[in-house]
């Protein structure tokens, strides 16, 4: 049973493959039934975003599983073999999976450090899985524990700050070109997420005149509303930039959507005043040659990020810190996996009941000062006998059980019937969690250890 | 008296210059603080001097280039005292108290209150005051101009450094470039009519196309057309940067080909 990640994200691949790789969501769940259809995997989830597509999964075997995933990502897409994908996936296992999951969730891997989405992605992510059953006890403690690493990042770093310190910076230069943003106009083009939030910061700092435009004029009409301000027709925004202080351009165009004419004409139209462009897409959707043009101010999103360098001690030092509690976390959840392995959990049980036996000896041996040696032995073996006959069976179902699909839970319930100190219980997201898995397959993990105890379990009194 | 104190000023404006550079390369708070600090005490004992000399000053006396600049300085340190006190623009110092001390230092080159050939008229003080008043406008047009072009100059180039976050909004130095131009323009304007007036006194002509009143008048037009440009066809942002510090070369040309003439009184 193993923990593995194969994948490809915007460090390793490029934008086209990455595109042709991506599962759009109405063919998530037929995407997760397939993943779970292969031999050896027990537990998927597909975590895709614009920026990376990943699949989480519990294997049997490391090896076999890394093959499993890598014939997944390339059936889906018979554009792509796996021989291509292969020079841009990378594999992880076990501890070094669920970092790699953590540090995602926390987006210390995300293309602008600090960002918020990603989460939101994983939790998209998660309840998918769940509905379509395709996670089990493992990955449904592993996302959960990665959500709750992710908000603990949050609030113990500062490194959420990082990513709005993006648009921080797009604010910071505006200040530097314009010393009143109240009577300024902000012209938003495009709906990408980083155009959103920096809008929303020009917002926050004063702008009162909000155009939106996007391909989609629905989009346009939502965002718009949301921003308190007016939405123009795509078609007609190149004209219309002239009425524009501020331009943010974040859309998924593959082209330039605005060319140094373009600007040179506002520029003209606005009697010189200075324009401010931002350009938040990738690939760009501003000609770069725009730099040329007079009173015309671009910025790309790499010049914003060195911007924000400068900050960059106090960001790396943000990152360290988070990278710490990733490790911390990996380690508590290393704790509990391995408490899901077999034989720890025998030589736990073991010592409970022992424990247990002993103390109970010791309190009735000691009320019955006057009984000689050999009747002292009958007591103590009289005890043995009832706890080992108590727990015998449960010993034998989960030697039986541990090779099969519901090991684990069988693991799982024994320590909590035992209550053989699981870290998880009490760690993870706390308690109410793992006593009300929302989660479909655990139930039915009950449902089915219900129905399968007496098969292997024959010799059960109870039963 | 009124020398001593001139002295201190120009000993005080130089330390203030000093540390005002200093501020453009590190930019800490407590060099604005002790810039500031020097340049009000530079700035009282300015205030002094003058006030010493204008109550030595008798009727007779006319107003020189000496007093002329020493007085432009003392406006310049003013408004930037004003400015800084109203936008916290502790930057604009590291333009400004220099030029005021270059004015100074001219002014400490030449004679107190040159010998009266003509027949002086209270009108020459309100010329000379008018006209000076109209060249601390171009002057501060001017240090917005360059303030303007080494700002556009570092956003141009991503050049984030001190300067630029000290230096001020481009539309603000845009805007104080045009308030400076537009409060001037009319003060020189004033200042030619009472020369021409004080000439015609003088000399019985308004104007006799000598160099400085042709430079005067080029200057003029000039800054004419520059304001009509702005209001009218956008000359703003960049294009007024430039021309604003043309211009400016141009009121520091007629002023040394003045002096250089060894013209007293200024006509």
């Amino acid at each position: 049973m193993h923990i593995v990640v194969v994948g490809l994200s915007h460090k390793t691949a490029p934008v086209e493959i990455r595109e042709k790789l991506a599962i759009p969501e109405s063919r998530m769940g037929e995407a997760l039934t397939r993943l779970c259809s292969y031999q050896g995997v027990r537990e998927g989830i597909l975590l895709s975003t614009c920026n990376r597509v990943e699949v989480y999964a519990v294997v049997d075997e490391i090896e076999s599983g890394y093959g499993r995933i890598q014939d997944f990502l390339a059936d889906a897409h018979l554009s792509l073999s796996s021989e291509q994908l292969t020079p841009h996936l990378y594999w992880h296992e076990g501890d070094r999976a669920i970092s790699h999951l953590f540090r995602v969730a926390s987006s210390l891997d995300s293309m602008i450090v600090g960002e918020s989405q990603i989460l939101g992605q994983i939790k998209e992510a998660f309840e998918v899985a769940l509905t379509h059953k395709a996670t089990g006890i493992i990955l449904n403690k592993v996302v959960k524990k990665a959500i709750s690493v992710a908000k603990r990042v949050r609030t113990e770093t500062k490194i959420a700050e990082m990513a709005v310190s993006v648009s921080y910076a797009a604010v910071e230069l505006a200040k530097k070109i314009f010393s009143d943003l109240s009577e300024k106009t902000v012209l938003l083009v495009g709906a990408g997420e980083m155009a959103k939030l920096a809008a929303r910061h020009f917002i926050a700092n004063g702008v009162r005149h909000v155009r939106v435009t996007t391909r989609n004029p629905q989009q346009a009409l939502e965002l718009a509303n949301r921003f308190g301000g007016t939405a123009i027709a795509f078609e007609e925004f190149r004209e219309d930039m002239a009425s524009a202080d501020i331009v943010l351009v974040s859309t998924g165009a593959a082209h330039y959507l605005v060319s140094e004419d373009d600007v040179q004409r506002s520029v003209k139209q606005r009697m010189n005043r200075p324009m401010f462009l931002i350009d938040i897409s990738v690939p760009r959707n501003i000609d770069p040659a725009v730099r040329h043009v007079d009173n015309a101010f671009l910025f790309d999103i790499d010049d914003l990020k060195t911007r924000v360098e400068r900050n960059r001690g106090e960001r790396l030092n943000e990152a360290e810190k988070a990278e710490r509690v990733v490790v911390d976390e990996v380690g508590v959840v290393r704790h509990w996996l391995q408490s899901l392995e077999v034989t720890p959990t025998i030589v736990a049980l073991r010592a409970r009941v022992d424990d247990i036996k002993q103390a109970e000896l010791d309190k009735t041996l000691g009320r019955l000062a006057n009984l000689s040696a050999p009747e002292r032995e009958l007591v103590e073996a009289m005890a043995s006998s009832i706890v080992n006959k108590l727990i015998h069976n449960t010993m034998v179902t989960l030697k039986a059980e541990v090779n099969t699909s519901e090991g684990t839970a069988f693991i799982e319930a024994a320590r909590r019937f035992f209550s053989l100190g699981d870290p998880a219980v009490s760690d993870v997201n706390g308690n109410e969690t793992s006593a009300s898995e929302p989660c479909h397959s655990s139930q039915e993990d009950i449902r089915d250890s219900e129905e399968v105890t007496p098969r292997s379990g024959s010799k059960a009194p109870d039963r | 008296m009124a020398a001593m104190f001139f002295v201190v000023t120009m000993a005080l404006y130089f330390a203030a210059t000093v540390s005002y550079l200093a501020y453009l390369l590190w930019a800490t708070e407590a060099l604005s603080k002790i810039s500031l600090g020097i340049t009000a005490v530079g700035f009282t004992s300015h205030s002094i001097a003058l006030g010493v000399g204008m109550v030595g000053a008798t009727d007779v006396s006319s107003p020189g280039f000496h007093e002329a600049l020493s007085f432009s300085s003392w406006v310049l340190i003013l408004v930037f005292i004003v400015v800084e006190f109203r936008h916290r623009m502790h930057v604009l110092g590291s333009f400004i108290v220099p030029l005021a001390l270059i004015s100074l230092v001219f002014a400490a080159a030449l004679p107190e209150s040159a010998p009266t050939l003509t027949p002086v008229f209270r009108t020459l003080w309100v010329h000379v005051t008018l006209s000076m008043l109209g060249t601390v406008g171009f002057a501060i047009a001017f240090v917005a101009g360059v303030m303007y072009l080494i700002q556009d100059g570092l956003l141009k180039s991503k050049r984030f450094n001190v300067l630029y976050s000290k230096l001020p909004a481009l539309d603000f130095l845009d805007h104080l470039n045009q308030q400076s131009i537009v409060t001037g323009f009319p003060l020189l304007t004033l200042g030619i009519i009472t020369g021409a007036l004080s000439a015609e006194f003088s000399r019985g002509s308004y104007l006799n196309w000598n160099p400085e009143q042709t430079w005067a008048l080029v200057t003029w037009v000039f800054y004419f057309v520059v304001l009509m440009g702005r209001l009218t066809v956008g000359w703003r942002a960049k294009r007024a940067a430039y021309l604003t510090i043309i211009g400016f070369a141009g009121v520091i040309l007629t002023l040394i080909g003045v002096v250089l003439k060894g013209h007293g009184p200024v006509s």
